[in-house]
């Protein structure tokens, strides 16, 4: 075997690392050579991506499909604003605080949906949500059924005017959004990552190997639990304003992020930045046709589960035989 | 005293709906080991032809099922016929991602065709018809429903266990591959599997039209409701699900006694409570 060595990276891999790079270099400079509007829907498809992301780890990776992510989105959202508003906490640092809370809030509910295996997991984690909305609703301290508002006092604390406010806010948001990739990234690359490919193959085997099958889903769904968290609380930094409907809304926190996935490609790291992408250039021309894009959405993502599981990248993927991600191990002389 | 004893038994009734709602959701799983994510849109789907019925006919809503039962079970065996047959065999994510974006489909059109306006189906003087039970006034609707549920659920056990047909689903459940050596045509089978729970489905869709509001959003909680009924009374087992609907309505019933605003939250809650205490429910059956 002598002269064999185990490779991770491809030759498209390296070049895609450059394109990345270059790529984020070019977005963090946008404010310098763009409007404020491009700035808001890069932001935007961005909190999109790295929920793309997150939820693909859950349901592509480790098998756990979840339709209650919108739970973290809301509870990240509700930690900024009470922090902020009741305890004067910076809005920052308040944003990175919801992703511990919402670690430590996944833990037990993960026991209690943990019990119900494939499908009814997903039913249950709704559940979950679901109690999360209608409890909130009920705490005066969180405004209960009318909601919050950040006022500008608090919001000033970021920057004093308006300008430097969006720029430090898309900086941010540039940020999270890379931090919640190089996680799902790195997770995927560790002993971790090993283990769920060890499961999607044969659970009975990998558990036989050693694999612990109850620990490593566990770990998967804190570690998405947090990045959720922290992605909701600056979804609502942005939006500055919050009531358990929309906080907790399954439709924007969860169906059109399955929807992204599962066009892109689910169980791989190009599809949801592909299904991102798509989504939007859709939306960008369907959206007036309200329902109807809905429909058409939900027509597709049928069609692609049902002729083409892997997706728009997997066709692409296949076709060219590319891998932009170094995920694999090959061999190579 | 007699205020809560009175709370129980409205409680108790409620989930005969809900067993109702459950018995489509537990057949689907039984038979295909599919987990309807649309069912509950199907429900709301079933109100929304009872309505277009009544509208078009002037029938008594009660008697639309007349047209609503055939209507679905023909959907329900093109539905699996055509579409969800393909998605079986290969894992977890087809079925339950298929069925999610028919769910969203189902949820569109019926705005597009109906907008957000809330209906609901005028029984006339049934609807507050009671009769006294040792000082208790109970409504005759809701006594109608919960009789509709066990007489659906004894039949479907007859079925089950008394005829042919019955046997090949059985056969089916427990191992599909040698059911098919025994000359079964799982294909079909499967069809008619998902048309007789539609047909449950469309009783229940009418029921809850007469009992309460309907919009095109609705289903979604339907399937909440149906799916911890069968999660509590015990996967596979049609009178556990019977029992999971009567602690789910009981939940509620108690929930909205103590604040309006509880209602579902106390059944949410319940039905968390015992998933961490009892997690195979009452009477688990069904092994997945």
């Amino acid at each position: 075997m002598a002269g064999v060595t185990v490779e991770r990276s491809t030759r498209a891999s390296r070049a895609f690392g450059i394109v990345l790079l270059l790529g984020l270099v070019a977005l963090a400079t946008l404010p310098y050579w763009s409007g404020a509007g491009t700035m808001r829907l890069v932001s935007e498809m961005g909190y999109y991506l790295a929920l793309a992301q997150l939820w693909n780890l859950l349901a592509g990776y480790a098998g756990l499909v979840s339709v209650g992510q919108q739970a973290y989105v809301g509870i990240g959202g509700y930690v900024l604003f009470y922090l902020t508003s009741d305890w004067g906490m910076h809005p920052l640092l308040a944003v990175a605080l919801a992703g511990p809370i919402a670690a430590v809030i996944s833990l037990p509910v993960a026991l209690a949906v943990f019990r119900l295996r494939g499908a009814y997991f997903a039913v249950g984690t709704w559940v979950i949500a679901e109690t999360f909305r209608l409890g909130v609703s009920l705490i005066e301290s969180l405004g209960a059924g009318s909601g919050m508002s950040l006022t500008p006092a608090i919001v000033r604390q970021i920057a004093p005017d308006r300008a430097g406010r969006d720029l430090i806010v898309y900086w941010v948001s540039l940020a999270i959004v890379a931090l919640v990739c190089a996680v799902v990234y790195l997770v995927l690359r560790s002993r971790h990552g090993l283990a769920l490919a060890a499961i999607r193959d044969s659970e009975p085997a990998s558990a036989s190997l050693g694999v612990d099958t109850f620990r490593t889903k566990l770990t998967i769904y804190v570690v998405t639990a947090a990045c959720t968290g922290v992605v909701g609380a600056f979804i609502f930094l942005q939006k500055l304003r919050l009531t358990p409907e929309v906080g907790f809304s399954i439709n924007d926190w969860t169906v059109v992020v399955i929807f992204m996935v599962v066009i892109g490609g689910i169980g791989t790291l190009e599809g949801p930045i592909l299904g991102v992408i798509v989504y939007f250039v859709l939306r960008e021309f369907l959206s007036d046709y309200g329902t109807w894009y809905l429909i058409l959405l939900g027509s597709v993502a049928v069609a692609i589960m049902l002729l083409a599981q892997e997706g728009l990248w997997g066709l692409i993927a296949r076709r060219f035989d590319l891998r932009l991600f170094s995920l694999r191990r090959h061999l190579s002389h | 005293m007699t205020e809560w004893l009175n709370i129980l038994i409205q409680g108790a009734l409620l989930g005969g709906l809900y067993a109702l709602f459950a018995i489509g959701l537990s057949l689907a799983f039984g038979i295909m080991r599919l987990v309807n994510i649309a069912h509950g849109d199907l429900i709301v789907l079933s109100a929304y032809i009872a309505l277009v019925t009544v509208n078009a006919t002037g029938m008594h809503p009660l008697a639309s099922v007349v047209v609503v039962v055939p209507v679905m079970f023909a959907l329900g065996y093109a539905l699996q016929r055509g579409l969800l047959n393909f998605t079986l065999g290969g894992g977890l994510l087809a079925p339950l991602l298929v069925t999610f974006g028919i769910s969203v489909i189902i949820q569109n059109v019926l705005l597009q065709v109906f907008n957000a306006t809330t209906y609901r189906l005028q029984a006339g003087p049934i609807e507050t018809a009671s009769v006294g039970i040792g000082g208790i006034a109970v409504g005759v609707f809701p006594l109608i429903v919960f009789a509709t549920a066990t007489l659906s659920i004894a039949g479907l056990q007859l079925l089950f266990y008394r005829t042919a047909i019955g046997r090949a689903f059985r056969a089916t459940s427990d191992d599909a591959d040698t059911a098919e050596l025994m000359g079964i045509d799982n294909r079909h089978l499967y069809a008619l599997g998902l048309a007789i729970a539609m047909i449950f489905t469309a009783i229940a869709g009418v029921l809850m039209a007469v009992r309460s509001t309907f919009d095109p959003a609705a289903g979604p909680t339907r399937l909440i409701f149906a799916f911890e009924a069968v999660i509590i009374g015990g996967l596979g087992s049609l009178w556990g699900t019977l029992l999971g609907g009567m602690v789910l309505g009981i939940a509620q019933s108690v929930g909205s006694a103590l604040s309006p605003s509880w209602q579902i939250l106390a059944g949410h809650i319940a039905f968390l409570v015992i998933l961490v205490l009892r997690p195979s429910g009452f009477f688990p059956r069904t092994r997945d």
